[in-house]
């Protein structure tokens, strides 16, 4: 699946597309197919989203998982700092990143 | 220390408010981001993996109390509570938001600094030893020089779009503890045989994709044509560097298809050119600038000794603590590498604390290391042990300076959107695989850097031991070099072969210093050693 991310352009905070809007939790994120072009432009217009770009995902049995660990580090936040990730009480994140 | 005259306060002052409104004009929709993005970089606001990131220039990496205390508190105001320490002497933060921005750089300027130039294709901030003003073995001080060099080149119309970033170091002492060989510009200052203070030029080394070491172009330029050599360095190189290609466009790759002696010879023809327009400052103007780097009032007559009877104390004194240039005074070093924490990062707290510790106990004065540490330059021995003491009990005394433990970490992936691979937890785990005060003690000077990828900003080229994190389909892998080191005897660190998992790496170099204590002859640090028997009894080990 291909999902659209990029960063919140006031706050600079990571946001993923749900469809109609930008969410801070990449499990909200959904499969735009073809269209990734056309939303990106549009949300970058009306500057609801900054640096915007599509990444590969997996939809898996804890919901959506981007492909590549890069968009993971950024949809947790830094490994090394799990007190700054949006599930500081979950230990078990960290194994979702890696 | 320099302080701002009202010039310098002008430019910055005016810098925030252009910024102001640039950052207004974004928010508003009337400045697109490609119009933008160039100038958020010229002050220093980048967009990186989770927000925006901002990068403060701490000049020659000399710092007061009062600026200390304004980082500290900038990142309690804006950020999460913390800093990181540079490789560049500078300090990061990791969570910015545009809107506050402006002012940060506002805060800023009131205690004379900003982040000008710390990003895009211009001079960079200057680098210069750490111990400037306080070492033994130096000539002289040179942070005026550094200074002379900061005021020429910001804003410098003609250096502002350059091929590429450039990065330039000032030295004064054979002891370089500034990577000076790996920049741009390396420039070393000396005397000759009447006595007359000099600048040797170094240019065209770098790290990064293509490691160079830079080569001596000329040994010797009169302190009084320091501008105009500086000008004619750059000007070949703004002339003929290439823009073409982002990856060879660095003044190393041009000084090295060039040849070092046809670089030279243009030069040495554009310098010709130049003493003839009388660019150069008046000397006036270094003289007023060395009056901010006066030694300060050092006290006649101190006792020199120290008890050591506290054995942490004393292990703390022997591995962090050097040689000061006055009797009674010693310079101290603390280590931001605890062990199993993030090097470089320090707490609001703990910036806070280094600022009233430097008030109470060094003249003010703080120093950042390009090795991600904090100096205290001038303290009093009397002193130490308070110092130490308060420093322990905000976990700001490990005693690991230049051991396997005191690691340069770049942030990697888990900060960095460049980034191909996590350094810091490779970082940590190395720093607590080698925890025990033993290991330390038995394996002695130690270097060990870590890039998260090939832009080195980890400094692996020059590490005893260097790791390198690449990207291998998708999963981290990390490459092991060895030899590298910065210094006199600059080398570049050489890969050892097939790269290793994250665990990996931690266990390869651990086998490469069992290596090194199977191998080692009398006195010999790891990199002696190396240097003696080569890579083929690592390898050996590695993949045999």
């Amino acid at each position: 699946m291909k999902i659209l991310t990029g960063n919140d352009l006031r706050t600079g905070a990571v946001i993923w597309w749900d469809g109609s809007g930008w969410s801070l939790h990449v499990e909200d994120a959904v499969d735009v197919g073809e269209h990734a072009a056309e939303i990106l432009a549009r949300e970058e217009a009306a500057r609801h989203v900054n640096a915007s770009y599509a990444v590969d995902a997996q939809m898996t049995a804890e919901g959506v998982r981007p492909a590549h660990i890069k968009e993971r580090i950024r949809a947790l936040g830094p490994t090394v700092r799990p007190d700054l990730t949006l599930k500081p009480a979950d230990p078990s994140a960290l194994n979702w990143v890696i | 220390m320099y302080q701002y005259d009202h010039y310098d306060q002008a430019m910055v002052d005016t810098r925030v408010e252009e910024f102001r409104d640039q950052t207004r004009r974004r928010i508003e929709g009337t400045l697109a981001e490609e119009n933008f993005r160039p100038l958020r970089l010229q002050n220093g606001l980048y967009l990186q993996l989770h927000a925006y990131m901002l990068r403060v220039a701490v000049p020659y990496g000399t710092l007061s109390s009062r600026q200390m205390r304004m980082l500290g508190d900038i990142a309690d105001k804006y950020d999460r509570g913390y800093g990181h320490f540079t490789t560049r002497q500078n300090i990061q933060y990791n969570w910015i938001k545009l809107e506050d921005a402006p002012d940060i750089l506002a805060d800023l300027a009131s205690v004379e600094m900003h982040a000008i130039q710390t990003s895009g294709n211009c001079i960079r901030n200057i680098s210069s030893d750490q111990y400037a003003g306080a070492a033994a073995d130096e000539i002289v001080d040179p942070r005026p020089y550094a200074e002379l060099l900061r005021q020429w080149s910001s804003f410098h119309p003609e250096f502002l779009h350059l091929p590429r970033k450039f990065k330039i170091a000032v030295i004064a002492s054979d002891t370089d503890r500034a990577a000076m060989k790996l920049h741009d510009i390396g420039i070393q200052l000396v005397r000759n045989d009447k006595g007359e203070i000099g600048a040797a030029f170094y240019v065209g080394g770098g790290m990064g994709r293509t490691p160079m070491i830079a080569p001596l172009i000329n040994p010797f330029v009169p302190i009084d044509q320091l501008i105009t050599y500086s000008e004619a360095c750059l000007r070949v190189y703004n002339r003929y560097g290439r823009r073409d290609n982002k990856y060879k466009a660095r003044i190393k790759i041009l000084v090295h298809e060039l040849g070092k002696d046809e670089y030279t010879r243009q030069v040495e023809a554009e310098f010709a050119h130049l003493l003839s327009q009388g660019l150069e400052p008046p000397l006036a103007e270094l003289e007023r600038i060395k009056a901010h780097f006066v030694d300060p009032p050092f006290e006649e007559g101190l006792p020199d000794d120290l008890d050591l009877g506290d054995p942490d104390f004393a292990l703390w004194v022997k591995s962090n603590t050097v040689a000061h240039r006055r009797p009674g005074y010693v310079v101290a070093n603390v280590s931001l590498k605890p062990v199993g924490g993030i090097p470089g990062d320090a707490s609001a707290d703990q910036i806070r604390l280094m600022a009233d510790l430097a008030r109470d106990y060094s003249f003010d004065e703080l120093r950042v290391t390009h090795a991600q540490n904090i100096v205290f330059p001038h303290v009093r021995k009397a002193d130490l042990y308070t110092l130490w003491q308060k420093l322990d009990a905000a976990d700001l005394a490990t005693a690991n300076l230049d051991s396997i433990g005191d690691i340069i970490a770049c942030p990697g992936l888990d900060y960095c959107s460049l980034a191909n691979a996590r350094s810091i937890p490779v970082a940590q785990k190395i720093s607590e695989r080698f925890a025990a005060r033993d290991r330390l003690e038995t394996l002695g000077e130690l270097k060990l850097k870590i890039s998260g990828c090939i832009n080195a900003c980890g400094h692996h080229h020059a590490g005893h031991i260097g790791i390198l994190g690449v990207d291998r389909k998708g999963v981290e892998n990390y490459q092991l070099l060895l030899g590298g080191c910065e210094g006199a005897d600059t080398s570049l660190g050489q890969i050892t072969g097939p790269g290793f998992s994250e665990d990996g790496i931690v266990d390869a170099v651990e086998k490469a210093t069992d290596v090194y204590l199977a191998q080692r002859q009398d006195g010999e640090r790891f990199l002696d050693t190396y240097r003696r028997v080569g890579m083929a009894p690592f390898k050996e080990a590695l993949y045999g």
